[in-house]
């Protein structure tokens, strides 16, 4: 069982920005990433997010797991690609430049390589952001800052109940897994697929059960406090926005404008070096 | 009036639990399979939130708990995560046929139970998953064909044992209506 990626508090001038500004940037980013295809704008994407990366001051050790894991997704998705369509690159950029014949309906051809290519750099456009989203943001400023973009008070108490209870799901999850295996319920590949998942209904059970009984007290002592009487609430962690936070903003709208009018110029979404 | 807040605050909580579950499960219960497709028991779990809880805690636990997953590797795979909310929202709209409250869930409702999960599995994987690769990626139609029928009969057959067993199990807990006789 691998950690999950989570918050890393440190001071910098990423950390220092509000919840909601690094929501809305990322946000506005992913989406300017998904609608372009110009391999120049996911470039300067790419290298921006590594700037950003850098004056967070977090580490390559703090990332280098989900990186790897992120390639090896990229990998697995280009080949599948390839090995399913070798043409795909053909048919978008409208020319064929083949480099070597492989074998049956097999080339190397360019367009697809570029094609390729670019649907690789559309994940390095994002992933920047999206760790520095993940990493940066203190989950219990989550909430707020949902709320704060738009999003009803109470979806935003949703998620931050959901954050808050992961490590608690987690280790009665861990807790029920090991008891069932000491009656000899067993998950691991010595056992056929379909009585793995059978077992796994075993261990699910008494987790789904425990959770309802979680529901019940949580909601219990949330009515209690009279939770959701008032149409708005105040936040505890909830911070004013600074320069840098409008600053921040701005360059993640910037990139989508910047990505909208390049689709303009190309007329369409993909960058065409080839004719 | 009472009545109704107390389920509103209760669908906000089961949607906060039952995004951790999906989460935990899908994150650390994982048997991987092709091109990021992998037998998801989190589904199993999903629908029997769905049934429960209805509609809207479905979409968005499914919704919560599919971006939290993706954002733990790094990335958010976004066609997916859309595709998760949408099963979770579908199968809640069964949640008026199976009365799942009251513990009633005999061969009937298992066979609605499995053919509802059926069509919900094939609209999110083959529909919208992979039109909306389509549409943001511009991956090629066969790879999603391959990709999306795998995914979709993974999710089917892990749905069918971990759904039904849990819904099988969770109806024993409940009381049936007029289960109590009196005695002579």
């Amino acid at each position: 069982m691998s950690a999950a990626l989570s918050y890393i508090k440190k001071d910098s001038p990423i950390h220092n920005l509000t919840g909601s500004t690094k929501f809305i940037f990322f946000f506005v980013w992913s989406l300017a990433a998904m609608l372009t295809f110009d391999t120049r704008v996911l470039a300067v994407m790419f290298l921006f997010g590594i700037v950003f990366f850098k004056m967070s001051k977090l580490t390559w050790e703090n990332i280098r797991f989900a990186v790897y894991f992120m390639l090896w997704l990229i990998v697995v998705n280009i080949l599948a690609l390839f090995l399913f369509a070798p043409e795909q690159g053909v048919s978008i950029y409208g020319t064929r430049t083949e480099i070597v014949h492989l074998f049956w309906r097999y080339s190397l051809v360019w367009e697809e390589l570029f094609y390729l290519f670019n649907f690789t750099m559309k994940f390095m456009a994002v992933i920047p952001t999206a760790l520095l989203f993940i990493l940066t943001t203190n989950p219990s400023e989550f909430a707020a800052s949902l709320n704060k973009i738009g999003v009803s008070y109470k979806v935003g108490y949703s998620v931050a109940i959901a954050l808050r209870y992961i490590p608690d799901v987690q280790r009665d999850f861990r807790e029920i897994s090991q008891a069932q295996q000491a009656r000899g319920i067993d998950l691991s590949k010595k056992d056929k697929l379909v009585d793995r998942l059978k077992n796994s209904a075993a261990i699910l059970f008494p987790l789904v059960l425990s959770s309802l009984d979680r529901i019940e007290v949580i909601s219990n002592a949330m009515e209690l406090r009279g939770f959701g009487k008032n149409k708005k609430r105040t936040w505890i962690v909830e911070r004013p926005f600074t320069k840098a936070d409008y600053l921040a903003i701005g360059i993640a709208f910037l990139a989508l404008v910047i990505s909208i009018v390049f689709m303009c110029i190309n007329g369409g979404r993909f960058f065409n070096p080839f004719i | 009036m009472e009545k109704k807040s107390n389920v509103t605050i209760k669908s906000i909580v089961a949607i906060g639990i039952g995004a951790a579950l999906f989460f935990v499960v899908g994150r650390f219960v994982a048997i991987p399979i092709f091109a990021n497709t992998t037998a998801n028991l989190q589904y199993g779990i999903l629908s029997v939130f769905s049934i429960i809880f209805g509609p809207l805690v479905g979409a968005l636990a499914g919704f919560i708990g599919h971006t939290l997953i993706d954002l733990s590797w790094g990335g958010p795979w976004w066609s997916w995560i859309i595709a998760s909310a949408v099963f979770g929202l579908i199968m809640g709209l069964t949640k008026k046929k199976i009365d799942i409250d009251n513990g009633v869930f005999g061969k009937k409702e298992i066979s609605i139970f499995n053919v509802a999960q059926i069509i919900a599995h094939a609209i999110c994987w083959i529909v919208v998953a992979s039109s909306l690769d389509v549409l943001i990626y511009k991956e090629d139609i066969t790879k999603l064909v391959g990709q999306s029928l795998i995914a979709f009969s993974a999710n089917v057959i892990t749905t069918a044992i971990v759904g039904t067993a849990l819904l099988l199990a969770y109806a024993k807990t409940r009381t049936k209506a007029g289960s109590l006789k009196k005695e002579d």
